[in-house]
C-alpha cells in the first residue's frame, strides 16, 4: 500500500514537473507585440501613465495589442543589467553617461545613439531642487547652506544613483560661481557638504524613504520630480520645496535597443514609443508627473504653473559634456573619491 | 564531610533543582521575549498593515494582475526547484549514507556550499556565466536561449540556494538507520529498486518529508539570488519577495504588505502542516527513528 502511494506521489511529482517546464517553454516564449522599457527609478508613475496612453494609440493605428513591461531601479544598475543581457527594446535612463556605458560595453547601441532623437533624446527634462521639513526650520536657502556645521544633508551615492550625480554636479556648478573658480574653494566646499551626508543609499527611492519615511536629515537633494511626488504622497503639510538660486539642466535620455529590437522584430512599434513621447500629448501627461516637459502648447496650465523659474546650466557648457564629467568626478579615484571621507 | 555523605548528597541535589527552576525560568523567558519581540511583533505588524486601509484594497492588491502573476512566478518556479532538489536531494543521501567510496566528505561539504555562500553571489555566479558578457552568453544568444533575466534562471538560482535542504534532512536519518533493512531485503531477492522503493524510502519518510517543507519555504521566499538573476521585469520575472519590494519602493505600503503577509500566510500553512503531522504521526515517527 505505502508503495502504491509512493509511486502515484513520484508519478504526481513527475506530471508536475513536465507541465510547469512546458507551460515556462510557452511563457518564455514572448510574442512580437511587446515591448520592455528599462527605466531608472522615480519615472515607475510617469511610464504607467504614458504606457497607457501609448498602448492605445498604437492599436487604433496598427490593431495590434502591445504590451510594455516595465524595469526599474538605480539607472546605472540597471545599465550594467541591460550589458549582462536583459532583453530591453527602449532604455530610459537618467543620465547619458549610462546608456554610453551600455553603448560601449554591449555594442548593441551606435555610440552617436544621442543625436537619434530632437533634444539630446530627452524629451523630458528636470532639475535638482530641495526637499526641507515644513516650515524649513534650518533655513537652507541655497547651496551655501549645505556646507554649515549641523545641517544633515540626504542624497544618493553618485557611484550608483543617476540623480546623485547630478545632485553633485549642481553643487560644483554653484561654487565654481560663487567662488569665481577657485578651485581650491570649490573642493573644501564639496567636501564641507559631503562631511554632512550622514548616509548615501544607492538609489533616489532609497534616499526618499530615507528622508521622508525614516525622518533622517534637514535637507534632501532631489529630483524636483521626486520632490513633487513625495508633496503628493506624503501631504505637502510635512515638506519645503527649497528652489535654490541655480541648478542644473538634467536631461534624462531615451534610445531604443538596436541589437535587440532587430533580433526581436519590435523596431517600429519601439521607434514609434520614443517618437509617442515627443507628442503634445505625451508632454502633457509628462508635465502632469512633474517632470518639465519640452513643447508646452498641450499642457494644463495648472502642471506648468508648479515649475519655478530658476537659472539652469546645462551639463555641456559647465562641464564639457558627460563623458568629461563621468571621468573628473565619478570614476576611481575621480574628485567625488578624493572629497568624500565617509569616517568621520 | 566524609562521614556523613549522604545529606551532603541529598542537599546538593536538592540546590541543583533549586537552580534550575531559576535558570529555566530566565531561559524560558529569554526565548519567549526573544520570539515574542522578533518573530511575532513583526508578523502581527505585517497583518496590520496589510488590513490597515480595509478587506477590500487588501483584496484588490493581492489579485491585481501584476501581483497574480507574482504568486504565479513564485508557486512555478517551486514546482519546478522543489520536485528537481527532491530527487537530487535524495540520490545523494542515498550514496552519502549507504555507500563507501572517495571523496564522500567533500561531496558533504559541496552540498553545504550553498548555505555558506551569500545569495548574492549565487545569483551572480550565474550572471558572470550565462550572462551576455559571460562565459557562455554569446553562445546562448546565438541558439536564442534565454537563461537569466527569464524564467530559467530563476529557478537555477533557486535550486542552488535551496539544493542542502532535503539532503541535509536526510543524510543523518539515513546514516543512522543504517543499512541491515536494506541487506536483509536483499537478501530476501528483491531487486535494489524494489528494496529503494519499499525499505529506505517509507524508513526516511518523515525527514524526507520535513526537507521538502522547508525547502519549499525557503524557494517561495528566496530575494537575494532570485532579485540578482530577474531583471526586475515587472509582471514577467517578478517573484512574491521581489514584487513586495517593488511595491514597497512605489510608496504602496498596502499592497506591499498585503502581498507581504500572503507569503508569510503561505510560511504559516507550511509550519502548521509540519506541526500537525509532527503530532498526528508522533508516534509512527518516533518508532521509525527508533529502528
Amino acid at each position: 500500500m505505502t508503495r502504491e502511494r509512493i509511486r502515484r506521489i513520484i508519478q504526481a511529482a513527475l506530471i508536475v514537473g513536465a507541465f510547469s517546464i512546458c507551460f515556462g517553454i510557452v511563457s518564455g516564449a514572448r510574442a512580437q507585440g511587446e515591448l520592455l522599457n528599462v527605466s531608472y527609478d522615480p519615472t515607475r508613475e510617469l511610464y504607467r501613465a504614458i504606457n497607457t496612453a501609448f498602448t492605445a494609440e498604437w492599436q487604433n493605428k496598427t490593431g495590434q495589442k502591445l504590451t510594455i513591461r516595465q524595469s526599474h531601479g538605480g539607472s546605472g544598475a540597471q545599465a550594467r543589467t541591460v550589458i549582462d543581457g536583459l532583453n530591453a527594446d527602449v532604455l530610459t535612463l537618467a543620465l547619458a553617461g549610462d546608456i554610453d556605458a551600455v553603448a560601449e560595453r554591449s555594442k548593441k547601441i551606435p555610440l552617436d545613439w544621442q543625436k537619434r532623437l530632437p533634444q539630446n533624446s530627452s524629451p523630458y527634462t528636470s532639475t535638482i531642487v530641495f526637499l526641507t521639513r515644513k516650515g524649513n526650520p534650518k533655513a537652507v536657502k541655497d547651496w551655501g547652506d549645505l556646507a554649515k556645521p549641523g545641517i544633515s544633508v540626504i542624497t544618493p551615492n553618485p557611484k550608483t544613483s543617476g540623480g546623485a550625480r547630478w545632485n553633485y554636479l549642481a553643487a560644483w556648478a554653484w561654487a565654481e560661481k560663487a567662488y569665481g573658480k577657485d578651485e581650491a574653494k570649490v573642493r573644501e566646499y564639496i567636501a564641507a557638504v559631503l562631511k554632512n551626508v550622514p548616509v548615501l543609499d544607492t538609489g533616489a527611492r532609497g534616499s526618499t524613504t530615507t528622508f521622508a519615511q525614516r525622518g533622517q536629515g534637514d535637507v534632501f537633494l532631489s529630483w524636483e520630480n521626486e520632490a513633487f511626488l513625495v508633496l503628493q504622497e506624503f501631504g505637502a503639510d510635512k515638506f519645503d520645496i527649497v528652489v535654490p538660486s541655480l541648478s542644473i539642466l538634467a536631461e534624462p535620455p531615451v534610445t531604443i535597443v538596436d541589437g535587440n529590437v532587430d533580433a526581436k522584430g519590435t523596431r517600429a512599434a519601439a521607434q514609434a514609443y520614443l517618437e509617442f513621447l515627443y507628442t503634445p500629448a505625451a508632454q502633457a501627461i509628462i508635465a502632469k508627473n512633474f517632470y518639465r516637459p519640452r513643447n508646452t502648447e498641450a499642457a494644463a496650465p495648472e502642471d506648468l504653473a508648479r515649475f519655478p523659474k530658476l537659472e539652469l546650466i546645462t551639463i555641456d557648457t559647465v562641464f564639457g559634456g558627460w563623458t568629461k564629467a563621468q571621468k573628473e568626478h565619478f570614476a576611481d579615484g575621480g574628485t567625488f573619491d578624493q572629497l568624500y571621507k565617509p569616517a568621520r | 564531610m566524609s562521614d556523613s555523605p549522604l545529606p551532603a548528597a541529598i542537599y546538593r541535589t536538592d540546590r541543583a533543582l533549586r537552580d534550575g527552576f531559576w535558570i529555566r525560568a530566565l531561559l524560558l523567558t529569554l526565548a519567549l521575549g526573544f520570539l515574542l519581540l522578533f518573530l511575532f511583533l513583526p508578523l502581527i505588524a505585517v497583518f496590520v498593515e496589510a488590513f490597515a486601509k480595509g478587506y477590500g484594497l487588501f483584496l484588490e492588491s493581492i489579485t491585481e494582475p501584476d501581483a497574480l502573476s507574482a504568486v504565479r512566478l513564485t508557486l512555478l518556479v517551486a514546482a519546478i526547484a522543489v520536485p528537481f532538489n527532491l530527487v537530487v536531494g535524495v540520490a545523494a543521501a542515498w550514496a552519502i549514507a549507504k555507500f563507501e567510496f572517495r571523496g564522500k566528505s567533500l561531496l558533504i561539504s559541496f552540498i553545504d556550499l550553498p548555505f555558506s555562500v551569500s545569495p548574492v553571489i549565487s545569483g551572480l555566479v550565474y550572471v558572470l556565466l550565462f550572462g551576455a558578457q559571460g562565459f557562455l552568453g554569446p553562445w546562448l544568444k546565438a541558439h536564442d536561449i534565454e537563461i537569466i533575466f527569464a524564467l530559467p534562471g530563476l529557478v537555477l538560482a533557486t535550486i542552488f540556494v535551496t539544493f542542502p535542504f532535503v539532503a541535509r534532512e536526510l543524510i543523518p536519518h539515513m546514516q543512522a538507520l543504517g543499512s541491515s533493512d536494506e541487506e536483509a531485503a536483499l537478501t530476501l531477492g528483491a531487486s535494489p529498486w524494489r528494496t529503494f522503493l519499499t525499505i529506505t524510502l517509507p524508513n526516511v519518510k518523515w525527514s524526507l518529508f520535513y526537507g521538502v517543507l522547508l525547502c519549499n519555504a525557503r524557494a517561495m521566499g528566496e530575494f537575494g539570488a532570485v532579485t540578482v538573476v530577474s531583471g526586475r521585469i515587472r509582471g514577467l520575472t517578478t517573484t512574491m519577495p521581489l514584487h513586495v519590494e517593488i511595491l514597497y519602493n512605489e510608496y504602496n505600503s498596502v499592497a506591499a504588505f498585503a502581498v507581504a503577509s500572503l507569503l508569510a500566510g503561505l510560511a504559516l500553512v507550511t509550519l502548521a502542516l509540519k506541526t500537525y503531522l509532527e503530532w498526528h504521526f508522533a508516534d509512527a515517527i518516533s518508532a521509525k527513528s527508533r529502528h
